[in-house]
C-alpha cells in the first residue's frame, strides 16, 4: 500500500496511464478520486478509454452525479440573478459554477457545493436583503461568528435558502481581510464579463451544458440582468488564491485540476504576460506563479519558458497535495500539520486566530 | 489494515479496518457470498486517533462517501460500524438504481414492496415473511431499475433491534446469528443471515406488485393510500430521488401508477401476516 | 410587486414532464430538477400560456375559452397572485414591468 495520489494525478494528466491497472489498482484509484472530489473529472477524462465493465458502471455513476449537481447549481444561480433582479451592480458567479455556466473545461465533471457570488463591497447590504426577501436566511445565528465574519472574512456570513436548503455565499473581495495579500476586487468586477445569455426560462445557446439560457433576444448589449463571469486572467489569480488560501490546501488536487483546465484554455501569446501584471495588481504574483509551476509539474500544463522552474519549497506542495493512500486516507499527517498552520498564517495575524480559537473553546 | 471483500446484489463493498475483530465477524457472517475483485465502495474502521485503536478502542466510520458528524463507535460494535458504514455508502453514493428506504420479500416472480419509519416493522416483517413461503429481498433498500421498473434484490444482513431478536430467534432457530450488540445507540442489535435461497439468487429481481406502509402497535386497520400521498411519501424514503432528476422522476411515477398501496396497523408478526397474505391475494 | 401589467412567460413545454395523479399534479422541471406538486389550475394557465409573454387579463381571457371564470376582475387578481407565485418558483418569468 506504498501508493499515493500521484496515481489519480498521473490518470487525469494522461488516461492511457490507467490502461495496465488491475482491479486492485482500479479500487485505489477510486478511493482517492472521491476523496479528493475528483472521480467526476475522472470519469469525464475516461470517456474515451475502454474501462473494466465495473469500472464503467462507476464512472458512469460519477456523470449522473455530476449532472445533477451542475443542474442545481445553475438552477441555484439563477434563483439568484431572479433575487437579484432589482440589483443595478454586477453579480459575478466564482468557482465551479462560474466554470459551468461558461461552458469551461474546468467545469466537466467538477463537484460544485455552495453557490459563490462576489459584488460590490458598498453594495452588500443591499444584496443581502434582496436575498433575505427572496427567502434565504443566516445559518448561524450566532452574534459572535456573525461578528467575526463581517470585520474579519471576506464574505458576509452564509445564507441558506430556507426550501431549497442551498447555500450561498456572497463575497466583496477574494480572500479574508485579514490576510497580507489584498486583491483588488473592484478591478475584478470592473473587468467581468457578462455570461452571453440573458439567463432566465427556456432553452438556448449552451442547452447541452443545461446552462443558464434565455430564447428571448437580449434587451440590453451591456449585459444588464445578466450574471457575470470574472475575465480569463482574473479568474487565474481567484483560482490560485483559493487554492493556497482557503484551508490546510483540502481539495487541492481539485482546485489545481481548475488551474491546469484554466491555463490551456485561455493560453495565447497574450494571456500570460496580462496574467503576469494582473497578479501583480491582485498583490498574487507569488501564488500564481506557484500555481502553474504546480498545474505544470503534476498534470503537464503547457506554460512558456519564463514561468517555469522551480523554487525549493514546490516539492512540499507536492508532497502535501498527494499525500493519500489506496484506502482514500489522509497521509503524512506531519506535513498536512505544518499546512495547516501555515494556512492560518496566510488567513489571519496570529493574535487574532488565538482570539477566535479562544471564544470558539470556551463556547464549548 | 485488515480487509474483506463482499457482494450484495449489485454493489460491491470493500472493508477496512484497524482492528481483526469486526473483520472476522463480517467473514463469518457473509461467507456464503460473493467476494469480489472490483469493489464499488470503500469502507474503513479506524480509530478516531491514534491511542484510541488500543485504549477504550473507538471506532470512526469512513468510507468513500461519509457524514461529517458520524459519532464513533465502541470496538465491540465494529460490526455495527461497519454495517452502517456499508449503508452510507449506498445512501450518498448509489446512482444506478433509485434507492427506497425500504424492505421486499418476493413470491412468484413478483415483489411486495414495504416503507415506513424505523419502528414500523418493516425490517422484521421482511425477514418473518422470508421464513413464511416468500422469498427476502431486503430489508434496508429497495432497489428500483430505471430501465425495467423492477426491484433489485440488496439482501444484505437482516438487522434485528430489540423484541425483534427473540421473535426471529423462535422462527428460525437454525439461523446464523451475529453477536448481540447490547447498548448501541438504537438499543439491542443483532444481525441475522437472510435464508439461503435469498442468497443463491441475489441476482434475480421482479416486478413489484403491492405496496405497504406497516405501523407497528396498533390496533388492526387497513387504509388505501391515494398516488399523490405514495409518491410524496416515497420521495422522503428515497436519498437519491433528486440526484437522479429526470430517471428518478420517471422511476417513481411509473412505481406510484401501477404499484396499488395501502396502509396498514398490526400488533403482532401473526397479524401482520394475515394482512398481509389477504391482501396480496386480492391486489397484487 | 403585482402589477397588473406585469407580462410573464413560461419555459417551452419540453422543458417539463407533467404527470396527472389523481387530485394533484407532478410537474418535474428540466432545467432545475425540481418536482413541483400542483393543483388546479396551475397545469391548465400553463399549458394557456404557451410560449408567448402574455400579462393576468390576456391569460384570463384565454383561460375563459375553456372554463367558467366567474367574474372576470376577480379572475385577473387570482390568476395575478398564481403568475406570482409561479415566478417565485422559477417556473415561469417576469418579463418586463411596464
Amino acid at each position: 500500500m506504498s501508493r499515493d495520489a500521484m496515481l489519480l494525478v498521473d490518470a487525469l494528466r494522461d488516461p492511457a496511464t490507467t490502461r495496465g491497472l488491475d482491479a486492485q489498482g482500479w479500487t485505489e484509484l477510486l478511493s482517492m478520486a472521491r476523496a479528493e472530489q475528483l472521480v467526476g473529472t475522472l470519469a469525464e477524462r475516461l470517456k474515451i478509454e475502454s474501462v473494466p465493465p465495473k469500472v464503467a458502471e462507476i464512472l458512469a455513476e460519477a456523470r449522473i452525479n455530476a449532472d445533477y449537481q451542475h443542474r442545481s447549481a445553475l438552477w441555484e444561480a439563477d434563483c439568484a440573478r431572479r433575487a437579484l433582479a432589482g440589483y443595478g451592480g454586477k453579480v459575478v458567479l466564482l468557482k465551479g459554477t462560474a466554470y459551468v455556466a461558461s461552458g469551461l473545461k474546468a467545469g466537466e465533471g467538477r463537484s460544485i457545493g455552495d453557490l459563490d457570488i462576489l459584488v460590490a463591497r458598498d453594495d452588500l447590504s443591499q444584496v443581502e436583503e434582496a436575498l433575505l426577501d427572496s427567502g434565504w436566511e443566516w445559518v448561524k445565528p450566532d452574534p459572535y461568528d456573525d461578528a467575526y465574519y463581517r470585520d474579519h472574512m471576506h464574505e458576509l456570513p452564509p445564507l441558506i435558502h430556507k426550501e431549497r436548503d442551498r447555500m450561498i455565499d456572497v463575497h466583496h473581495t477574494i480572500l479574508p481581510l485579514t490576510a497580507r495579500r489584498r486583491p483588488d476586487a473592484v478591478a475584478m468586477l470592473g473587468r467581468s464579463k457578462p455570461l452571453p445569455f440573458r439567463g432566465g426560462v427556456g432553452a438556448g445557446p449552451v442547452s447541452v451544458a443545461q446552462g443558464l439560457t434565455s430564447p428571448t433576444p437580449d434587451p440590453s448589449p451591456e449585459g444588464e440582468g445578466r450574471l457575470h463571469t470574472l475575465a480569463p486572467t482574473d479568474m487565474v489569480c481567484h483560482s490560485a488564491a483559493h487554492l493556497f488560501a482557503d484551508g490546510d490546501l483540502a481539495g487541492g488536487l481539485r482546485n489545481l485540476w481548475d488551474i491546469h483546465c484554466l491555463l490551456s484554455e485561455f493560453s495565447t501569446p497574450d494571456f500570460w504576460p496580462s496574467l503576469g501584471e494582473r497578479a501583480n495588481l491582485h498583490q498574487l504574483s507569488e501564488p500564481v506563479e506557484r500555481a502553474v509551476r504546480l498545474a505544470h509539474q503534476l498534470y503537464g500544463t503547457q506554460i512558456p519558458q519564463e514561468w517555469a522552474g522551480w523554487d525549493r519549497q514546490d516539492k512540499w506542495y507536492v508532497a502535501r497535495l498527494t499525500a493519500r493512500d489506496g484506502w482514500g486516507r489522509p497521509t503524512r499527517q506531519f506535513i498536512r500539520l505544518i499546512f495547516y498552520i501555515r494556512s492560518h498564517w496566510l488567513r489571519m495575524p496570529l493574535l487574532m486566530l488565538a482570539r477566535h480559537l479562544w471564544v470558539k473553546w470556551r463556547k464549548g | 489494515m485488515h480487509e474483506f471483500r463482499v457482494q450484495v446484489g449489485p454493489a460491491a463493498f470493500r472493508i477496512g479496518s484497524a482492528w481483526r475483530a469486526p473483520i472476522d465477524q463480517l467473514a463469518h457472517l457473509y461467507r456464503d457470498y460473493p467476494q469480489p475483485d472490483f469493489t464499488d465502495f470503500t469502507v474503513r474502521l479506524e480509530p478516531t486517533t491514534w491511542l484510541r485503536r488500543w485504549l477504550r478502542p473507538s471506532v470512526a466510520i469512513g468510507g468513500d462517501y461519509m457524514l461529517p458528524d458520524a459519532a464513533p463507535l465502541p470496538l465491540a460494535q465494529g460490526l455495527l460500524a461497519a454495517e452502517m458504514a456499508m449503508n452510507l455508502q449506498m445512501a450518498l453514493g448509489w446512482r444506478r438504481h433509485l434507492l427506497l428506504h425500504a424492505s421486499a420479500v418476493e413470491r412468484d416472480g413478483r415483489v411486495l414492496v414495504m416503507t415506513g419509519q424505523s419502528g414500523s416493522g418493516k425490517s422484521t416483517l421482511s425477514a418473518l415473511l422470508g421464513s413464511e413461503g416468500w422469498r427476502f429481498l431486503g430489508d434496508e433498500f429497495v432497489l428500483l431499475d430505471p430501465v425495467t421498473g423492477n426491484v433489485v434484490p440488496f439482501p444484505r444482513l437482516i438487522s434485528l433491534k430489540n423484541e425483534a431478536i427473540a421473535a426471529m430467534q423462535s422462527a428460525q432457530p437454525d439461523a446464523r446469528f451475529g453477536p448481540l450488540l447490547a447498548g448501541t445507540p438504537k438499543g439491542d442489535i443483532r444481525h441475522v443471515v437472510p435464508p439461503a435461497d435469498a442468497i443463491a439468487q441475489m441476482g434475480q429481481g421482479g416486478a413489484p406488485a403491492l405496496l405497504l406502509f406497516p405501523r407497528y402497535g396498533y390496533p388492526g386497520a387497513v387504509r388505501e393510500v391515494a398516488p399523490g400521498e405514495t409518491f410524496m411519501r416515497l420521495t422522503q424514503a428515497s436519498t437519491n430521488y433528486v440526484a437522479l432528476g429526470e430517471a428518478g422522476f420517471i422511476t417513481l411515477t411509473r412505481f406510484v401508477k401501477s404499484v396499488p398501496s395501502r396502509a396498514i396497523d398490526y400488533q403482532s408478526g401473526d397479524e401482520a401476516i394475515a394482512l398481509v397474505e389477504k391482501l396480496w391475494e386480492r391486489l397484487a | 410587486m403585482a402589477n397588473p401589467k406585469t407580462l410573464y412567460q413560461a419555459e417551452p413545454a419540453d422543458a417539463r414532464i407533467v404527470e396527472p395523479l389523481d387530485m394533484m399534479t407532478l410537474i418535474y422541471q428540466r432545467r432545475s430538477g425540481i418536482t413541483h406538486m400542483v393543483g388546479e389550475p396551475v397545469p391548465q394557465m400553463l399549458e394557456a400560456m404557451g410560449e408567448d409573454a402574455v400579462d393576468a387579463a390576456t391569460l384570463a381571457a384565454r383561460l375563459a375559452v375553456s372554463f367558467d371564470l366567474g367574474g372576470q376582475d376577480d379572475a385577473v387578481t387570482l390568476i395575478t397572485e398564481r403568475l406570482e407565485e409561479l415566478a417565485e418558483l422559477g417556473l415561469v418569468e417576469r418579463v418586463t414591468d411596464a
